[in-house]
């Protein structure tokens, strides 16, 4: 996960002034600190990786690579609709393991490869707000 | 010719040109480009190599076909949205224009020329219009199981006999429907033909109806002449039991590439392009390509067979040796290559490429670039000769 990582340095970098507080802790204590703090960066990391110049790309890709299945307005092709109305019932890390993984047994391809989680949670973001268009 | 007689001649030629405006042509060069996003059509000219002008208000036409007339004056464009519009391509003007479902993926024209089939997912069925007023003559709902539900139409072919062979995704069926009286269409319908059928062929002398299998390996092959034979399954298991690779864009078998005796077809989820022999409907080959074949074409004459790809790597076009099964040309027009067409007689390709907003014409004998038109997003493109062959 290229940009999570990328992120993570960066929360972990201008967290560097709590250090003094860290060291004087219980090992127990310091660990559960660090434990905290990391799934706190990560969790910035994933709000904040997604830079504007990356969104666009991504509603491109959303909007004509899924839309050949989807529909480019995501109202449906071969591939169900993708509105805010017809995801509403559907738990969004749901929505998002199958962005990344797939479906097996349906047409419906891992994207994995080609996204970051991060990434995969704005777009599911997005398509449950009602997906922005390209221009 | 006297002075004054001449001059009389002009003056007459130029009062009629004030009243026709443009002057005569025919129409065997032309073609259209869909521009998906602006719902627009561009009307082009393949011996200029040149935009003639452009038609607007088609709806979307994000996945978009097209069928001619067969004076090739006319274009029915099938739109995502359901809109089936008959365009003009002289006038350059919408002449009638339908919403004819919610969502729709293609259609047909009857061999007759008279009847146009439009292929829907929702609702799911086939439903035929009068080629010149574009009044709806038949429905026929895509029904399966206990018959609540409706089936996405895919592969919706013309045959011999004002025919229309079309595929059933999730129900797994072939069904011919008989437009002989069009208000009163006779359907044949062929169960368990294989696991998702999602798009289908008919060979060029509209004998055979083939329907590619998503969910299994093979082909679901119907004999039009024999339909009392019933389908038969070709190409069975050609993954030879391979996790298949993922496919990000459905392949699409429109284009049947045809050469000799043997027949081109993408494979799915393999990077391979299958070859037929269709004297026994066995493999006889596999040709190693790129990425997911998307559409495998073949030259007019036989010789070449053009392949381009799914995401990600629809940048490329390979360009087959139908004589030794190899590759000899790997082209990289653009970004987002969708789709290809040949001229009538093959002398040249027209290539879209969607995320550049081009259209590129290559020489098919030097496979050098020798035009390049900017289009908004072009997608399908679709040329007149098309009028003449079945299937297309």
């Amino acid at each position: 996960m290229r940009n999570d990582a990328g992120g993570l340095l960066i929360q972990i970098n201008t967290s560097r002034a709590w250090l003094p507080h860290v060291l004087c802790m219980s090992s127990f204590h310091r660990a559960l600190w660090l434990v905290s703090a990391l799934l706190f960066a990560a969790s910035l990391a994933a709000a904040q990786t997604v830079g504007a110049a990356r969104q666009k790309e991504l509603v491109r890709l959303v909007r004509q690579d899924c839309g050949s299945c989807h529909g480019m307005t995501l109202n449906g092709g071969l591939g169900p609709p993708l509105t805010p109305q017809a995801l509403k019932q559907k738990p969004a890390e749901g929505l998002k393991a199958t962005i990344l993984g797939g479906r097996p047994g349906t047409p419906m391809p891992p994207w994995g490869a080609f996204m970051t989680e991060a990434e995969a949670d704005w777009i599911v973001n997005e398509l449950l707000k009602g997906f922005p268009n390209e221009r | 010719m006297s002075a004054r007689s001449a001059a009389l001649a002009a003056i007459t030629l130029t009062a009629l040109a004030g009243c026709v405006q443009t002057e005569l042509r025919g129409t065997g060069d032309l073609g259209v480009i869909i521009e998906r996003a602006a719902g627009r059509v561009q009307i082009v000219d393949t011996t200029r190599e040149t935009k003639l002008g452009a038609v607007e208000g088609l709806g979307d036409l994000s996945h978009a076909s097209v069928v001619f007339s067969r004076d090739g004056r006319y274009a029915y464009v099938f739109g995502r949205d359901g809109g089936l519009t008959k365009v003009d391509l002289l006038r350059m003007r919408i002449d009638v224009r339908v919403v004819q479902s919610g969502n729709s993926i293609g259609g047909a024209i009857s061999q007759d020329g008279r009847l146009i089939a439009a292929a829907n997912y929702t609702p799911g069925g086939v439903r035929v219009f009068d080629a010149e007023t574009l009044e709806l003559l038949a429905d026929i709902p895509a029904a399966y199981g206990d018959g609540s539900q409706r089936a996405k139409v895919v592969g919706l072919e013309d045959s011999a006999g004002n025919q229309f062979a079309f595929s059933l995704f999730e129900a797994g069926q072939i069904w011919v429907a008989d437009l002989s009286e069009p208000r009163v269409p006779k359907l044949t319908k062929f169960k368990d033909v294989g696991r998702q059928p999602y798009d289908a062929l008919v060979t060029p002398d509209g004998r055979y109806y083939l329907a590619g299998l998503f969910g299994e390996d093979g082909v679901a092959m119907l004999d039009l002449w024999h339909p009392e034979r019933g389908v038969k399954r070709v190409l069975a298991g050609y993954g030879r039991g391979e996790q298949p690779l993922p496919v990000y864009k459905m392949p699409h078998l429109e284009g049947w590439a045809m050469a000799g005796s043997l027949a081109f077809l993408p494979a799915v989820g393999r990077h391979e392009v299958l070859v037929v022999d269709t004297a026994t409907w066995r493999e006889a080959g596999r040709i190693k390509v790129a990425g997911q074949p998307v559409f495998v074409m073949a030259r007019p004459d036989g010789r070449q067979v053009w392949v381009n790809f799914a995401f990600p790597e629809n940048e490329k076009v390979q360009v087959i040796d139908v004589e030794t099964q190899t590759i000899v040309k790997t082209l990289v027009p653009g970004k987002a290559v969708l789709h290809m067409e040949f001229t009538p007689r093959g002398e040249a390709v027209w290539i879209s490429a969607r995320d550049d907003s081009r259209v590129l014409v290559y020489d098919t004998a030097t496979l050098e670039l020798r035009s390049l038109l900017l289009v908004d997003n072009p997608s399908g493109i679709f040329f007149t000769s098309r009028a003449f062959r079945m299937g297309l």
